[in-house]
């Protein structure tokens, strides 16, 4: 009920949480920020502390008293204890690599320990897809977290609200606190595994799918430069001559393809027309070809390589009409 | 929400062979001293049970299924009913505890089941405080508790260094110990018991009974075991003089003697006497509602009250140690009114019975003799008999008295009491026996003096008009020592004694009554800790007459400056021992107060040459800064002097 009611009133929530999203940078969570109750452990321990005081009172046992307040006290430093594993902690996101839709957002989170004592069992967790972990932050050093967040849509997906929560050490307390870090992951658009398109050829190119399918002719090796692509290292001729080589096809820098929003079906909605178009990035990436993209209000020039390919899923990714 | 698999949550972690292993050491550890007071089947039952865990965690076999657990309860429940036909009391739920112990560890599998079998073991610890609660108990005790903690710790970080958890639960017991002191002292102590204690709850405690025959004497002086100390203002009194006066018989049926009842007489206390005793006296608990007092007691202890015959009683049986002050007199005798009906009862026989000493009596008697006459034949008869004191007495025939006095002439002291009173009422001279303890051992440490079970004896009062009753110790008047010098001088070399009574081995009788004074303060302090000593506490620290509402207070009060400084230690902040870093997160600081925040993906070369071309008159520092921090940070080697520079020059960075 409660749940329901902070997601209605972010305010009333970010009040209550004492931060306003989304934070930039190392994120410490001061005690503020911590919150603890009894775990359900704490409740079974606090019962039987009210049976062995009974016992303690009946029998006038004076040492039942002593075992009864020291397991009291030892709740209480327990809690102290608990609230000290997640307090003042750093937590940052890293950069999460652009995934497509249908695939997990690797969001890194970064837990920096800060402090000269480890923190043990820490669970991360992504509140909105309750995907989670559970890390150890070393002595001084610090831990990462990976969450495998489910990506259905293409463009920007925020991290969004993350719980950090620890019982150590005894179990009988809960200690949560959460951080709503400015991280987030570019999504592609799904790509649809579709032929290249018979394209409409420029009249300057001639026929592209001509040329697609002789750019895969092996011609030669050269030596490896920086920009080509890994996936046309000779990684064979490589391991045996221990010199970076790169394979040369046939009529590489010839071929000129565009991918064009207008010259697919007419029926295809926005969404299907973005995957199909990101499909055939993604192959004429690998066949090499030298491939621009038009979208309506969009135009990328012809090109090639990682960048190029990131660049035009990233217009897929982001487009939102003309 | 509910239905999310919970990584933390303890039904769904399971437990890991490292924490097990710790969970049934420190079970097998808090329960080791039943092991040995338990029947022997449930012993090897339950070792059993542990042996049988310990054999699916080395096998990676499947735990035994639910129903065969419940067989083996049923069948440990029939036979724990079959020891003491209940299923309830104490001794009977500590068996139980026994066996559930071993059942539930073998139904863990998860973190939530070896938490479960961690607060058993916590009641286990309790239930070895019922059968003693001695400091060598209390700090094997303190280990378990340990054990067990860890474990607790253990399961919640499985992965972690068993040395690390071994050090977190070490520093969570510390932590805990003042919150528990201060609960200990101050928590409102509620007198017991809150339900009808079971009918076995104090089985086992020897003392005194209410009642004398041949034999029961000889069997408690065997027992080393602590009557009560008494802590004397001053010099304790000399070893003659220590009469501890417990409960008066009366009745006689030839063999055992019994408390009389329905005496209509008020007992006196004594106005004055030789010397003036001040004590406090700590009384372990013997079940019964007679108070001891050095004779003859001059004022009542709080809530006590005299019976008609002297005996000082409690308002109820001493169910815990208890503490009292009481002032005395030496005397021997106490004078008393006692009116005609009293003294009839007080010279009753049962007829027919030990008609050989009825006879010697009537011969005191005849011709008229006064009662100090034949109180003079009597002490005479004892001293010259030629009888002897023995621990291990022949037994008697029906005619106790004659057997003793005429055939075997050997007996502890309630032959010789039960002998001198039958004589002395034969002869028409009211008497009663006084039971009690003679004499105790004066700690040359802090001169608390020790009564023990070894000490308990028995004598006699007689009753001379004008005098009162007049104590007579018939076995001090055969064997003078046992009075002067205690029971170990008194018997032959050959008698068997409690190990300790002995007096050969003086070194170690040294450091037995070191060792008693530390046990004294303990059993004062933390054993006989009470609602009473609370108020004492209080009032000594400037709080009088302090009710639970005040000691509540004060518990919270004081629990919640704990707290705090629990909390204050938790959130010490810990120095940066690296000084580059600490100057550039200062610079970073002054900087992003100028509106110049580091982003995140932002280095130290881009971050500085932003910041340059943004405050251009600060450009050169900036820049020097920039470059001194990424030489020093991740340089290969520190120049000397570089370090101090960057601290310098972000300390004198300044915009205008």
């Amino acid at each position: 009920m409660l749940g329901t009611l902070l997601d209605r009133n972010p305010k009333i929530a970010n009040w209550l949480y004492g931060f306003k999203p989304p934070e930039r940078g190392v994120v410490v969570l001061v005690h503020r920020r911590v919150y603890i109750v009894p775990a359900r452990l704490g409740v079974l321990f606090g019962a039987t502390l009210i049976v062995l005081l009974l016992g303690s009172i009946n029998y006038a046992l004076s040492l039942g008293f002593a075992l009864t307040f020291l397991l009291g006290g030892t709740a209480l430093a327990g809690m102290v204890h608990t609230a000290r594993n997640l307090a003042r902690i750093g937590v940052s996101a890293a950069r999460a690599a652009p995934v497509f839709a249908g695939e997990a957002a690797q969001f890194r989170l970064v837990l920096d320990g800060r402090v000269p004592y480890d923190r043990p069992a820490i669970l991360v967790r992504h509140l909105g897809s309750r995907v989670q972990t559970v890390v150890d932050v070393p002595r001084l050093g610090e831990a990462e977290a990976v969450l495998p967040v489910p990506a259905k849509r293409r463009g920007w997906l925020p991290l969004g609200r993350v719980m950090l929560e620890t019982r150590f050490p005894l179990g009988l307390f809960r200690a949560w606190s959460y951080v709503e870090l400015d991280a987030r992951c570019l999504v592609y658009p799904r790509p649809e595994r579709t032929p290249l398109p018979a394209p409409v050829a420029d009249a300057a190119a001639g026929s592209a799918q001509a040329r697609a399918q002789g750019n895969e002719d092996f011609a030669s090796l050269r030596n490896y430069q920086r920009s080509d692509s890994p996936r046309h290292v000779a990684w064979k001729a490589v391991a045996r001559s221990q010199k970076m080589l790169t394979k040369q096809f046939s009529g590489e820098a010839a071929s000129e393809l565009w991918l064009d929003w207008a010259a697919l079906p007419a029926g295809l909605d926005v969404e299907a027309r973005l995957s199909r178009l990101a499909g055939w990035v993604l192959l004429a990436e690998r066949t090499g070809a030298l491939y621009g993209l038009r979208l309506p209000g969009v135009e990328l020039s012809p090109g090639q390589g990682e960048s190029h390919s990131g660049a035009c899923l990233r217009a897929l990714a982001l487009w939102e009409g003309a | 929400m509910a239905a999310l698999p919970h990584p933390l949550a303890p039904e769904q972690r399971l437990v890991g062979p490292r924490d097990l292993a710790w969970l049934l050491a420190g079970l097998a550890f808090v329960m080791a001293p039943h092991f040995a007071r338990a029947p022997w089947w449930l012993t090897g039952l339950t070792l059993c049970l542990y042996g049988w865990r310990v054999y699916i965690t080395l096998d990676r076999a499947p735990l035994p299924s639910r129903w065969l657990l419940v067989g083996v309860a049923l069948v440990g429940m029939f036979g724990v009913w079959m020891e003491g036909r209940t299923l309830f009391g104490r001794s009977a739920g500590v068996m139980l505890l026994m066996l559930f112990s071993g059942l539930k560890l073998l139904e863990t599998r998860t973190h939530r089941d070896a938490a479960v079998a961690v607060f058993l073991g916590y009641f286990l610890i309790v239930t070895n405080f019922l059968t003693s609660q001695s400091i060598p108990v209390a700090a094997a005790m303190t280990v378990g508790l340990f054990m067990l903690t860890a474990s607790l710790v253990g399961l919640s970080a499985p992965q972690r260094a068993l040395r690390a958890n071994l050090r977190t639960a070490a520093l969570v017991l510390m932590h805990a110990a003042p919150a528990a002191l201060v609960l200990f002292l101050l928590f409102p102590r509620v007198q017991g018991p809150l339900w009808g204690l079971p009918q076995d709850a104090h089985s086992g405690v020897s003392g005194l009974s209410d009642s004398m025959s041949p034999g029961n004497f000889s069997q408690l002086v065997l027992s080393d075991a602590i009557a009560f100390r008494a802590a004397f203002e001053g010099e304790p009194p000399p070893h003659r003089e220590l009469y501890w006066r417990g409960p008066v018989l009366w009745e006689f049926d030839g063999r055992t003697w019994k408390t009389g009842w329905g005496l209509t007489t008020q007992h006196r206390m004594p106005e004055g006497g030789a010397t003036r005793y001040r004590y406090t006296v700590v009384l372990e608990p013997h079940q019964r509602d007679w108070l001891f007092a050095l004779e003859s007691a001059a004022a009542l202890p709080e809530r006590a009250r005299f019976s008609p015959d002297g005996t000082i009683l409690a308002s109820a049986p001493v169910r815990t140690r208890m503490r009292y002050e009481l002032t005395s007199f030496a005397v021997n005798q106490i004078e008393s009114d006692d009116d005609p009906v009293t003294l009839r009862r007080a010279t009753r026989t049962p007829p027919q019975s030990n008609p050989r000493s009825r006879e010697l009596a009537q011969q005191w008697r005849a011709g008229g003799a006064s009662p100090e006459q034949i109180l003079a034949s009597a002490i005479q008869h004892l001293r010259t008999g030629r009888y002897t004191y023995t621990l291990e007495p022949p037994l008697l025939g029906e005619h106790s008295v004659d057997d003793f006095l005429f055939r075997t002439r050997e007996g502890f002291c309630e032959h010789f009491t039960s002998a001198f009173v039958f004589l002395m009422r034969a002869a028409g001279v009211p008497a009663r026996v006084v039971m009690g303890y003679q004499g105790g051992e004066a700690n040359t440490v802090d001169r608390i003096v020790t009564v023990r079970q070894s000490d308990a004896h028995a004598w006699a009062e007689v009753f001379i008009a004008g005098r009162g009753w007049l104590r007579v110790d018939p076995t001090a008047l055969s064997n003078p020592r046992r009075i002067d010098a205690g029971l170990a001088r008194a018997l032959p070399d050959t008698e068997p004694l409690p190990f300790l009574t002995r007096t050969d081995l003086e070194w170690l009788r040294g450091m037995r009554h070191r060792w008693e004074a530390v046990v004294h303060r303990w059993n004062v302090w933390v054993l006989g800790y009470n609602s009473e000593r609370q108020r004492d506490l209080l009032s000594f620290v400037g709080i009088p007459d302090a009710d639970w509402r005040a000691l509540t207070a004060a518990l919270f009060t004081i629990l919640g400056v704990i707290t705090t400084g629990l909390l204050a230690w938790s959130l010490r902040r810990f120095a940066r021992p690296d000084p580059v870093q600490a100057a550039w997160r200062a610079f970073c600081r002054k900087l992003a107060a100028q509106g110049l925040e580091r982003a995140p993906h932002e280095g130290p070369r881009d971050y500085s040459t932003r910041a340059a071309r943004a405050l251009p008159a600060s450009r050169r520092a900036i820049l020097r800064i920039g470059v001194l921090y990424i030489r020093l940070r991740y340089g290969n080697e520190t120049p000397p002097g570089r370090v101090g520079e960057l601290r310098r020059l972000v300390k004198e960075l300044r915009f205008t």
